[in-house]
Order: C-alpha cells, then structure tokens, then sequence
C-alpha cells in the first residue's frame, strides 16, 4: 500500500466574489503536480487519493470472475469553512463511496483481476464545491500510477443551471444557492459517460445545454491530466534508460 | 540531537540533466495504439471497436505481431524460474501464504520446503503439525517461483538449499519494474556484505556468512551479533539502493557496487538528502556507460 500526497509549493486562495465566467477556461486549472498516488489541485477543491491493492480483503466477498472495487471517501475537518469533525461511517461518506464505487467499476477493467480487491481511499482537504468531481479526478490518477488497467481517463465536473446560463465546476456558495447541480464523469476518449447524476428539477429543455457544459469542462480537465501523465511517464521512460 | 528541516520545493523533473528524448512510444489509457487488427494484443491493452487501445500508462513492446505495453509501475508479476524474497503471512493445513508484493498472495507448499538436513521423504501428519517450527508469520524466506496458477497466484518452492529463511539483515522494497533480470539473484559484494536482488522487488541486504553451512538446510537462523564495521557496511548499502531506486536506476550487482563506491566521500545518513542522492546517481550512471561504451 503507497501513502499519501506531497503538497504544491505555492498556497491558493480562491476567489469566489469576481463575476463567473461561463465555463472553465482551461488555463484556470492549477498546474496538477502528480507525485505517487495523486494531489489533485482543482480550482475549487482539493483532495488527495491513494489506492491499495490489498488483498487481504474479506474472502466471503471475493468474486471469483472480477475484483472487487472498494472506495472510501473521507473529509478532513479543515476542509470546509468551519472546522467539523466528521465520524467515519456517516451517510455523505457512504453515499459519496458508493457513487465512486459505481464510477470505477464501469472504468477499471475487473475482469484482469479475479478474487482480488482493489481499494480507493480519497480524502478531501479542501471543499469549496464540486468534491465528488475531484475525487473522481484525483483518484484517476491514483489509478494509473498503481498501474491498474482501465478503460481510460475518468474526468469529472459539475454543472448547474443558473438564469437561463449553463455553468461548468460550481463552488459551495452557487451549490448552497439551491438550484440545480449535474454531476459527470467522463470516459472522454469515447464519449461515453460512467456516471450521471443530478439533484433538484431542470426543464429537460435545459438539459442538453448543461450536459454540455460540463462535458466541455470534463474533456478540459483531460487534457491537463493527459499531459501531466505523459510528462511523468517520458521522465520515468528517459531515467530508465533503453 | 540536530534537527534539519527543509521546506517543500518544487520538483525539477529529472531527465532534464540528462538531456535526452525517449526514443519509445509512450502511451496513457484511452490512446489508440494501432488500427491494424492483425496484431494479437498482449497485456496493457484491450480491443474496443476494431482498435487496440492502451489500458495502462507505459511503453508500448512489440514482439511480432505481439503488442503489449509495459506499465511503469505494477505489482509484481510471476515468472517460472524467478527468485523471490518473500514474508509469510499465514500457516494454512499443507501450506504457507506468502507476501510478494504481487497481486495474490504467493503459495508456499509443504512437500515443496526442503527439510531440515536435506532429506527427501514423504511429508507426514506429524510435519504438518510441526509447520510453525519452520516458518512462522512474518518470517523472512528466499525462494524460486515454481509455477503461477491461471488467476496469477504463484506457488512457490524452496528445494535448494540455498534458499529457505532469511536471518539477521535489511530489507529494501522497491519497485518490481526496476531489478534487473540476471543469471543468478545472489551477490556477495567485495565491499563485506552480500545482497539477494528478488525479483518481485524485495532486496536483502545481510553480513556475508563466514563458512558456507550446508548441512542445516536454511533454518538455523543466525542470531550472532553482527560488527559495527559490517552493519556499516550494510546501511550504507541500503541507502544506496533506495536512492538508485527514487531516481529510478535499474537495480543490478554492478550499478550497486558503483553507487556504493560513489557514496563513500559521504556520511551515511547524508545519502538520502536529495541533492547528494542525484549527485551519486549520476556518478554511478557515468561510470556504467563508460563501462560499456
């Protein structure tokens, strides 16, 4: 089992009272620095993930075609504004390790892997909205580096409806305003979705447009993800020599 | 006690010294490799809609008509003939289950331990009942992959007497990816301490014995004390190999003995700060190429 993140050198205030652009750009992502096991630096949230190939799982639930894919998902207490502590088997916990549970079942390719189980722990140390949509990222990375085969890149991004406008990655003061959220991740090489899930009501005439949004945001979130991981492997290929 | 702290940095990528492109095609999940659908698809890869497409990050191999692409970083995989170092982690009815740092846990079975003193007989009720005198959890075993079962699992063996438990030493675990295949895995270095190169990773450093004991098959675990000038020997050792490790060198008798003779101006414990780690690295890479070249 590989341990936990390396922080970014510089810190990052977030600045939620300038006027929102309509959809990410893709230079207002933060450089992710990817060191084992990733630290993914959004523009609003931060988390840190690790994967554990622990075989030492329950034998009862082992399945004897597939792994079995167990996700945890855990809050620090300094993540939100107020400082709150959060007991481990809580129901967002849960609920958010189902949902990434249910992500990366459709991304990993489990059948490589019988009787054995393959756990995801992601813990967020910064929460200013769109949490599920860095863990989602973050533990992707987490993911690759353990060299555990996938499909492809799952990139995530929220979406929300505001005024007649789409708008791409929410943070925790437009969430809290009670209007619609769309949650995505995405397989974007194939344009297919792994997991879609919305709260509140939208007209479905809005529905394309915020899809859109956040498919837009996804894909961009790939591309700076793609590029820090052919970064990392050509220095790794280069230091191994031929 | 002096205390050194030192503030994060940000990390200048490495290959940068020295210089060069990677002549290989490097690919991340999701790329396409080829289109051409008569190559056969090796690990790393899966077909999706007349494509081969990559599954891990890695280097693409191509033998033939065989793709496969070699991730930069997986657990260790079991080869027949390999030589491993491994823990046990439970004593089960006719076996041992060991830890290699690969996927599923590594068997270990009772007719395949050699006894004590070397004799070949039948294993009886009365040896499974003495299994703990031998190997207990969480001891430290050398063995030889025998053969690796269809869900990956390996099985090993331990007929030679040259394997079977580790005693006194260190163990230094690195990635599966970075110990180079050789001839044989077991180095006595001229510099006073010997080294087993495990395949899956797993690096034992320990005093070289002084007489070669074949009549005690492996068991006797060697609880002298061992000298101040040997276990010098060996912590050096030790640190070297993690640095050769975190700057990703491929880990063979040789590249070590350099990186052990490069490090000397040093104090031990000075070896793992990064500059002076880079410093001897790059020491040990001169040294190799002009070896060969």
């Amino acid at each position: 089992m590989v341990e936990g993140a390396a922080p970014t050198a510089k810190p990052g205030i977030n600045d939620t009272a300038t006027p929102r652009p309509a959809c990410l750009q893709p230079s207002s992502h933060k450089p992710i620095s990817k060191r084992p096991q990733a630290y993914l630096r959004a523009p609003h949230s931060h988390s840190s993930s690790r994967t554990g190939n622990e075989i030492r799982g329950s034998r009862a639930r082992a399945l004897p075609d597939r792994a079995l894919v167990n996700c945890q998902y855990s809050s620090a207490t300094f993540s939100t504004g107020e400082r709150k502590r959060r007991p481990h088997g809580d129901r967002k916990s849960c609920e958010m390790g189902l949902q990434l549970r249910q992500t990366f079942e459709a991304a990993i390719l489990t059948q490589l892997h019988p009787r054995s189980q393959i756990d995801i722990y992601v813990q967020v140390l910064q929460a200013d909205g769109g949490t599920y949509a860095a863990c989602v990222n973050a533990a992707t990375l987490a993911v690759l580096d353990a060299g555990i085969p996938m499909r492809d890149f799952v990139c995530a991004c929220s979406a929300g409806f505001v005024d007649g406008t789409a708008l791409a990655d929410l943070s925790h003061v437009e969430e809290a305003a009670g209007g619609p959220q769309l949650a995505l991740a995405l397989l974007p090489a194939s344009g297919q979705i792994a997991l879609l899930e919305m709260d509140a009501r939208l007209h479905e005439d809005h529905l394309e447009q915020v899809l859109e949004a956040a498919a837009r945001a996804s894909r961009d979130v790939h591309t700076v993800l793609d590029r820090v991981v052919r970064q990392h492997v050509q220095e790794a290929s280069v230091l191994l020599g031929d | 006690m002096a205390l050194e702290m030192r503030l994060p940095v940000a990390r200048k990528p490495l290959s940068e010294s020295l210089g060069r492109e990677s002549k290989k095609h490097l690919v991340v999940p999701g790329d396409t490799i080829t289109t051409d659908t008569g190559f056969m698809r090796g690990h790393g890869t899966y077909m999706g809609e007349e494509k081969l497409i990559a599954s891990v990050a890695g280097s693409v191999e191509r033998v033939n008509k065989l793709i496969c692409v070699k991730a930069l970083k997986t657990r260790y995989n079991g080869e027949v003939g390999d030589i491993v170092v491994g823990r046990i982690t439970e004593v089960q009815q006719k076996r041992w289950k060991v830890e290699t740092n690969s996927r599923l846990d590594s068997v270990l079975l009772l007719s395949s331990m050699n006894l004590p003193g070397g004799e070949l007989r039948r294993r009886s009720a009365e040896d499974e009942l003495a299994m703990r005198g031998f190997l207990q959890e969480g001891d430290l075993i050398s063995a030889e992959v025998q053969a690796v079962f269809s869900d990956g699992a390996v099985s090993l063996h331990t007929r030679s007497l040259k394997y079977g438990k580790l005693g006194q030493g260190v163990l230094v675990q690195v990635s599966p990816s970075l110990v180079k295949r050789q001839k044989t895995h077991f180095h006595d270095l001229p510099c006073g301490a010997s080294v087993i190169l495990g395949n899956n990773g797993f690096i034992w450093v320990y005093p070289t014995p002084e007489h070669k004991e074949d009549d005690a098959g492996g068991f006797i675990a060697n609880l002298e004390p061992v000298s101040l000038a040997d276990r010098e020997v060996i912590s050096r050792l030790r640190n070297c190999i993690v640095s050769l490790a975190t700057q990703r060198m491929m880990l063979y008798d040789t590249s070590i003995l350099y990186c052990y003779e490069a490090s000397l101006p040093h104090q031990i414990k000075d070896i793992l700060k990064p500059e002076i780690m880079e410093e001897i690295v790059m020491e040990t890479r001169q040294r190799l190429l002009e070896q060969e070249g």
